[in-house]
């Protein structure tokens, strides 16, 4: 199918047609990762502005060799903070940008929100690289191409996604992305990591990670942010971790060809066990790999949409 | 100046009135109400056949910005965006810079208010020095200088002991205390109202219960007083039923709510617009259709706009970084003739109780009636006018709306304060 979308916002708009087409495309990029020569001239003249407002090595990188990889030129705009502390508003950056001309721009931001309102002012694409709690597409896109090759489908898959749910933008859009995709998904956290009303997005909510993972063909451990560790939210990350932690033990109640997920940078040792990150159940270096040719795809079809 | 108001239906529920009639207004005052009334040679006479003619409409909650944050409002344009929407007469929260809790600047609002006011301009005071919950601002100077109720509106005072001596200390002034129910732990932050939309949209969310426990609080503080309480934009349905349950039992609490609390629902946020974030949060359906039932069955006893302008600056931000706050003078009365009064939700003397008659038994302010020897304050309304919200032609300095674009029938026509229409 053709392409239509200017933007890619969040995994809620999209059809699974459309995943369907991004995760193809991606399958397909993947094999210039493994050329001698990683250049394909694909996107030669194109601009892509990489506008992180919150700190990130990973998925910056990510886009950052994708487009490398494309021939497009990439430039990297690293703003801190927010653009109230600036005394720039978020649309007074954004226009300053568009006057440069770039084609895509790539958006993080800790205010859920932004990159929407960065798309509807700006005349090029705009990806959403995360934006606050809300979603994080491009991450939710590489964890299905992910499961996709180790399982060989999606459909009828069940997965847990344990740990915080209610700060996780990986979360939700992997929720959005596995339930089009039919996908069963079981949310597990203490209460207080739970988002209010979470079922209605069509999941299961467990508060043992026992019973979470008891079935799963795929075990999503989501990543407990330092900011969460003090405050309300859990007593301590002892706790936390003696309580949530995937640990080798846990691990041989599960499936045996369980995957294990996670979307990075792991805190060992709390959320992950160091010997179930670096096990063999581990896929998350397949997800890192995936993320770069799922950026690939992306900046391909939006650009490509453009040009149409 | 006299002034005859001829052939309009007059709709005057303090004194029963709901009949086409003529409005006779000499020296700033109400004369006479009667048929065919002959008036005096010098008279101007207008034509309001086929209009209402009501008190002049209160806003009992508005920020008029001035002194220290005129770039957002000033009382000469928001007085004039008040005349424009059909109000005769505005409350001023006390979060000015500096903040109205001293008797200098009570006096300052009300002498910009004399030279540079088109209607009416009632200041009221803080609760605390400086809005910080901490020490008593000087309550019987502010009162004696004009300060009508007494709020730290936009904040909450968190100690419930500081509050239970605020609402004592103002006791011989019969000044009610407006609380901004929102306990700001509970609230931690929250952007919007904490729902399936806020975990849909990963926005930080504020649960009811926020609101809940501090009006719960306040009811048991009014209670321990005798006080009288004012929830101030009053927006969840468990607040609306404490707050019925407290009527019944005789506590003194009153409370007001909001047009867009009336009107929309969290789903509005969906667009993460920062028009539709303010305090407190645009609630849920089942809070809101609450909210309407409070307002029929009379809990909700008034309708304030919490006018609150902001600069485009403040506003053109991340939803979650935006201000709090919308602008309402102008399209409070359009929108609810048009939202409620025409599909029969309430009928029009609910609707100029609740927009004047209350505000003005709430406050101690003369108005909210026609009855012979009122100051001529009066609101007249033009049923059928088509509008179309434009906030490019506001009045206000400020285009903060949610409602941009909203179509409807019902206006204010005519805006008359001490028996002079006033020209917004």
């Amino acid at each position: 199918m053709p392409w239509k979308r200017k933007d890619l916002l969040s995994m809620q708009d999209l059809e699974p047609a459309e995943i369907g087409e991004v995760l193809d495309t991606a399958a397909s990029m993947k094999e210039i990762a493994s050329r001698e020569i990683k250049k394909v001239p694909t996107l030669r003249g194109k601009t892509i502005v990489n506008l992180f407002y919150e700190a990130s090595t990973r998925t910056r990188t990510s886009f950052e060799i994708a487009g490398k990889w494309l021939s497009a030129d990439v430039i990297n705009f690293s703003a801190s903070g927010s653009s109230a502390e600036k005394g720039e508003s978020l649309l007074d950056t954004a226009k300053n940008i568009e006057a440069m001309s770039p084609d895509v721009v790539v958006a993080r931001h800790k205010a859920a929100g932004a990159p929407a309102l960065l798309a509807r002012h700006l005349r090029c694409s705009v990806v959403n690289a995360g934006d606050g709690a809300h979603e994080h597409p491009t991450q939710a896109l590489l964890d299905l191409l992910t499961i996709r090759e180790k399982k060989g489908h999606l459909e009828g898959l069940n997965v847990a996604i344990v740990g915080d749910v209610t700060h996780s933008r990986v979360a939700r859009s992997n929720i959005y992305a596995m339930t089009k995709m039919g996908m069963t998904v079981t949310v597990a956290g203490p209460p207080t990591l739970i988002p209010v009303a979470c079922q209605e997005l069509g999941v299961k909510v467990s508060h043992r990670l026992e019973e979470a993972i008891a079935h799963a063909d795929v075990i999503m451990m989501l990543r407990l942010q330092h900011e969460r560790m003090t405050g309300g939210f859990i007593p301590s990350v002892r706790e936390y971790s003696r309580v949530w932690g995937l640990t080798l033990a846990r691990l041989t109640q599960c499936r045996p060809d369980v995957l294990i997920m996670h979307p990075g940078p792991v805190n060992r040792g709390v959320e992950l066990a160091p010997e179930v990150a670096d096990g063999p159940y581990s896929v998350i270096l397949d997800q890192v790999s995936n993320g770069v040719a799922v950026r690939m795809a992306v900046l391909y079809l939006l650009t490509g949409a453009k040009a149409a | 100046m006299n002034l005859l108001i001829a052939g309009a239906r007059v709709v005057d529920p303090a004194n029963g009135v709901d009949a086409v009639q003529d409005v006779l207004v000499t020296n700033g005052r109400i004369a006479r109400l009667g048929r065919a009334l002959k008036a005096p040679a010098g008279t101007e006479t207008v034509d309001a056949a086929g209009k209402v003619v009501c008190p002049g409409f209160i806003d009992m909650h508005a920020h008029l910005r001035e002194p220290g944050h005129e770039y957002k409002e000033t009382i000469a344009s928001g007085t004039r965006a008040a005349a424009a929407g059909g109000f005769t007469a505005v409350a001023c929260m006390a979060n000015t810079f500096p903040v109205n809790d001293n008797r200098a600047v009570t006096d300052y609002i009300l002498a910009r208010a004399r030279v540079e006011g088109v209607v009416r301009v009632y200041p009221i005071g803080a609760v605390t020095r400086n809005l910080e919950g901490k020490q008593l601002a000087e309550l019987a100077e502010l009162a004696e200088g004009g300060c009508v109720a007494f709020s730290d509106d936009g904040k909450c005072v968190m100690n419930a002991e500081i509050y239970r001596r605020a609402m004592e200390y103002a006791l011989p002034f019969g000044t009610p205390i407006i609380s901004h129910a929102e306990d700001c732990h509970l609230a931690g932050g929250g952007a919007m109202h904490e729902g399936i939309v806020s975990t849909e949209l990963g926005l930080p969310a504020q649960p009811a219960a926020a609101e809940e426990v501090m009006v719960a609080r306040d009811i048991v503080l009014a209670e321990l007083t005798g006080a009288h309480l004012h929830i101030a934009h009053i927006s969840t349905a468990g607040a609306v039923r404490m707050v019925r349950e407290a009527k019944a039992r005789g506590v003194r609490v009153t409370t007001e709510a909001t047009p867009h609390h009336l009107l929309l629902t969290d789903e509005a946020v969906r667009s993460y617009d920062p028009n539709t974030k303010m305090a407190p949060p645009l609630r849920s359906k089942r809070d809101v259709e609450a909210l309407v039932e409070a307002l029929a069955d009379g809990t909700v006893d008034a309708i304030a706009t919490d006018h609150a302008p902001h600069a485009l600056s403040e506003k053109e931000d991340e939803f979650a970084e935006a201000a709090n706050g919308v602008v309402g003078l102008e399209t409070a009365v359009p929108l609810l003739l048009d939202r409620l009064v025409r599909p029969g939700v309430i009928d029009l003397a609910a609707l100029v109780t609740r927009f004047s008659v209350a505000p003005a038994r709430l406050l101690n302010l003369p108005g909210g009636s026609l009855a012979p020897g009122a100051n001529a304050d009066i609101t007249v309304l033009d049923l059928d006018a088509p509008w179309t919200v434009t906030p490019s032609a506001f009045r206000s300095r400020s285009r903060n709306t949610p409602f941009a674009g909203w179509t409807g029938h019902g206006a204010p026509w005519m805006t008359i304060v001490g028996g002079v229409s006033v020209k917004p």
